[in-house]
């Protein structure tokens, strides 16, 4: 969105005047998410939610805390993102942050996880081991597509709510990298997912505290997008069935956001196809550049792209602003992000007031 | 797409541009691929979000203006993508697309264009229908387990995609079919789905854990019952005693079905096959790409070459430091460190000079960005390409605007065949 109109609607929460920050919109972190502890981050594939996520982490890990960024899916994103070796089924310190915080993380792995469960009720002893090489434990997850889920939930609210031996909770934030935006919800809905599962049992009385805490203020789904048709559409979608669901939406990270270059007179005109180039061509003589027919045809055709990608982005912003859900912006990151630029994002974030 | 058509594929990369890819390496050429006689099938995979529909759309609509019979098989396209082909809902059956209403539909060399939106649950309903009796098939429709596999196993979607393409490659009536893959996790769950489904469905577990203390259990004894005692407590014994009864009332049909999977498998092998994977040039798409690439190769599967999609050729030999330095003369002026949205502050020589100067200002950090997305892009582009120097590869440059109808998807197809790759 362009400056003059940031600047016009910024957003009610920003607590101070905003001051040497004209290339990004107000701080929007909002209020519900600055006091939940869950943060769980989705978004439709590609749109960098791993990324994100890891960035929020660093940036919630800020002035001493201590956060957990949890992944579901097994993909290892989290470590190919660190450059780290796969992680394993335990919490590791994978990161320092600012002022003496720390991030750890915690691939989930769903045979694993029953396993585990199943070892505090029965002893299977050897036989775990025997049958999850038979490929039980994915046969049982086949079944009841939703007792996947509940492991994994289960597993995380086993982390938000831990206490260590001072009594205090061990973990000041968890951060987890969760299903797309297609199967968040599902994913989140244990109670929908409790109806595969039998009415009496272990995992189901665990399952009502998972149940609590996804529905309180203690949690906030962010949802990560860019400013194209298909992931808008989604989010816009997934905060939809969010909030039928009764699942506390948090803030909606805007990822790669093409940096706004045109005033906005010339960029109406350029979207619209017209590009004075004999304009152009007297401003690069001004500015010690001698430019021939084809430098000015291929600098109008570049013009004219990002004209029209900024308008279409202006015009995604809108529908998404109309869910009235908090919008965080982060730039695109030319070189690819590894870890540096995943620290670079989570200061972008911190100055977008995460963390508080 | 708009009138006003910016950044044509058609603007050839500058000399530049091409300097820095890589040599000595065969484009992949596309329109060769598809209006060869002999190819078939193309099948385009890849990793969720880097553009497979409308690289499977185009590649049909290519293949339909070139004068031959396609039919496209997509896979939960975007919306208005979808609609731009009438597709408005899903049918599961082929759907005529009149690509041009006023070009000359009836001429001799103009082909036709199908296209179908996959309805995995209905695929796969008819096929219980077309292996078993109706009284049977009924039994199996209305079975609680049928209804969660046939709708939510992580695998049906592709099984059924793999089966529905058997299905029309048997009719005849297409020259060409291609397939777009569902967003699977990863690209690779596309072949084993087949597999893992059937390996399901044989039912071995199934009749394990709903009949504990007989057969095969002995091999791993008393904990094979406590894990049955622990499994029906967390999913209920009537899961499992209607998992039982549908592996029953299936048993019949489950030869049927690994045969046409098997048959549906040897045809993707086929010589009329290929695979064309797609990717942005990103790390994670072409990890994916890569592994998928490795797997194709490794099954002895007819792989075509790599979409690298959505890539930022500069469109003027402009090198960057030439432009730096002019936007550090720019950035000493006033209008340069003035933010854009709002004039220069000081009086500056006329309206129109300043205008001039901040257009050319814009232009050149547009360039600059486009050729710091575009290095990237080259090293991205130059580590895949070592790494698999035997697979071709065309680069399709980014669009500015997202495209949904028929003109925009030919657009995509010119660049797909266009001069973009040296």
């Amino acid at each position: 969105m362009g400056r003059a109109t940031d600047r016009a609607s910024g957003p009610a929460t920003t607590l101070e005047p905003s001051s040497g920050h004209e290339s990004r919109p107000g701080a929007s972190w909002p209020a519900a998410a600055r006091r939940a502890r869950l943060h769980v981050v989705t978004g439709k594939g590609g749109t960098g939610k791993t990324t994100v996520a890891a960035a929020l982490a660093l940036a919630l890990a800020r002035d001493g805390r201590r956060v957990l960024l949890i992944e579901v899916e097994e993909r290892q994103g989290i470590a190919q993102l660190f450059d780290l070796p796969p992680l394993p089924y335990a919490e590791r310190r994978i990161a320092l942050a600012p002022g003496g915080g720390e991030v750890r993380a915690l691939a989930i792995d769903v045979e694993a996880a029953l396993l585990e469960y199943f070892a505090m009720f029965y002893n299977l002893g050897f036989a775990g081991r025997t049958l999850k090489r038979m490929g039980a434990v994915e046969f049982a997850t086949t079944l009841a597509p939703g007792l996947r889920d509940v492991l994994l939930t289960g597993k995380i609210k086993e982390t938000v709510t831990r206490t260590g031996p001072d009594g205090r909770r061990v973990y000041d934030a968890v951060v987890v990298d969760a299903p797309p935006t297609g199967r968040v919800v599902t994913f989140l809905n244990v109670t929908v997912a409790m109806a595969d599962l039998a009415r009496r049992g272990p995992i189901r009385n665990q399952a009502d505290g998972v149940i609590a805490l996804l529905h309180s203020p203690d949690t906030c789904v962010h949802l990560v997008t860019l400013l194209e048709d298909m992931p808008v559409t989604e989010t816009i979608e997934a905060i939809a069935e969010l909030r039928a669901a009764e699942l506390p939406v948090g803030a909606i990270v805007v990822n790669r956001v093409t940096p706004d270059h045109l005033p906005d007179a010339l960029l109406a005109k350029a979207a619209a196809g017209t590009v004075d180039r004999a304009s152009l061509g007297r401003g690069l003589r001004t500015l010690g550049i001698t430019p021939d027919r084809a430098l000015l045809a291929g600098l109008a055709a570049e013009v004219r792209g990002h004209a029209l990608r900024v308008r279409d982005e202006r015009s995604c912003r809108a529908d998404l602003s109309a869910t009235g859900v908090a919008m965080l912006d982060l730039p695109g990151m030319p070189d690819g992000v590894q870890l540096g630029e995943a620290y670079e994002l989570a200061d972008l974030l911190a100055d977008q007031e995460v963390g508080g | 797409m708009t009138p006003a058509g910016p950044a044509r594929s058609q603007v050839r990369a500058p000399a530049r541009d091409q300097a820095a890819a890589p040599a000595a390496k065969p484009a992949l050429d596309i329109a060769a691929l598809l209006t060869d006689p002999a190819t078939r099938i193309v099948v385009t995979c890849g990793s969720g979000g880097v553009g497979k529909t409308t690289t499977a759309a185009a590649m049909a609509v290519l293949a339909a203006d070139a004068g031959r019979t396609v039919a496209v098989l997509t896979i939960d396209p975007a919306r208005r993508l979808a609609q731009s082909m009438g597709l408005t809902e899903l049918d599961n059956t082929p759907r005529r697309v009149q690509v041009d209403p006023e070009l000359n539909p009836e001429s001799d060399t103009a082909g036709e264009l199908w296209a179908m939106m996959l309805d995995t649950r209905r695929t796969f309903d008819e096929m219980v229908a077309a292996h078993s009796t109706p009284e049977r098939a009924e039994q199996i429709l209305a079975n609680p387990f049928y209804q969660t596999i046939s709708s939510s196993f992580s695998g049906t979607q592709e099984y059924m995609a793999m089966e529905k393409l058997g299905q029309l490659s048997a009719t005849g009536r297409y020259d060409l079919i291609v397939v777009d893959t569902p967003p699977s996790r990863s690209a690779l769950d596309f072949l084993d789905a087949p597999q893992r489904l059937s390996a399901f469905l044989d039912g071995r577990m199934i009749r394990l854990l709903a009949t504990p203390g007989r057969g095969v259990m002995k091999l791993v004894g008393a904990g094979f019952t406590l894990f049955a005692k622990a499994v029906t407590a967390v999913i209920g014994g009537q899961m499992l005693a209607d998992a039982a009864r549908f592996v029953q009332l299936f048993e019949d049909m489950f030869g049927g079905f690994r045969e046409r999977a098997e048959a549906t498998y040897r045809l993707l092998r086929d010589a009329g096959s290929s695979f064309v994977v797609v990717a942005t040039c990103e790390a994670d798409a072409l990890r994916e790409a890569s592994y998928f690439a490795d797997r194709l190769l490794t099954e002895r599967m007819p792989l075509a070459g790599l979409v690298l999609n959505r890539t930022h050729p500069p469109l003027v030999d402009l090198p960057l430091a030439t432009a730096e330095a002019a936007l550090d003369e720019w950035g000493a002026t006033p209008a340069g460190s003035s933010p854009p949205g709002g004039p220069a502050a000081s009086p500056s020589p006329s309206p129109s000079a300043s205008n001039a100067v901040a257009l050319a200002g814009a232009a050149l950090r547009i360039h600059a960005d486009r050729l710091a997305i575009r290095a990237q892009e080259l090293r991205m582009r130059t580590r895949f390409d070592r790494a698999h120097p035997e697979i071709p590869v065309v680069e399709v440059p980014a669009r500015p605007t997202d495209v949904h109808d028929i003109p925009g998807l030919r657009a995509v197809g010119a660049a797909l065949t266009g001069d973009t790759t040296p």
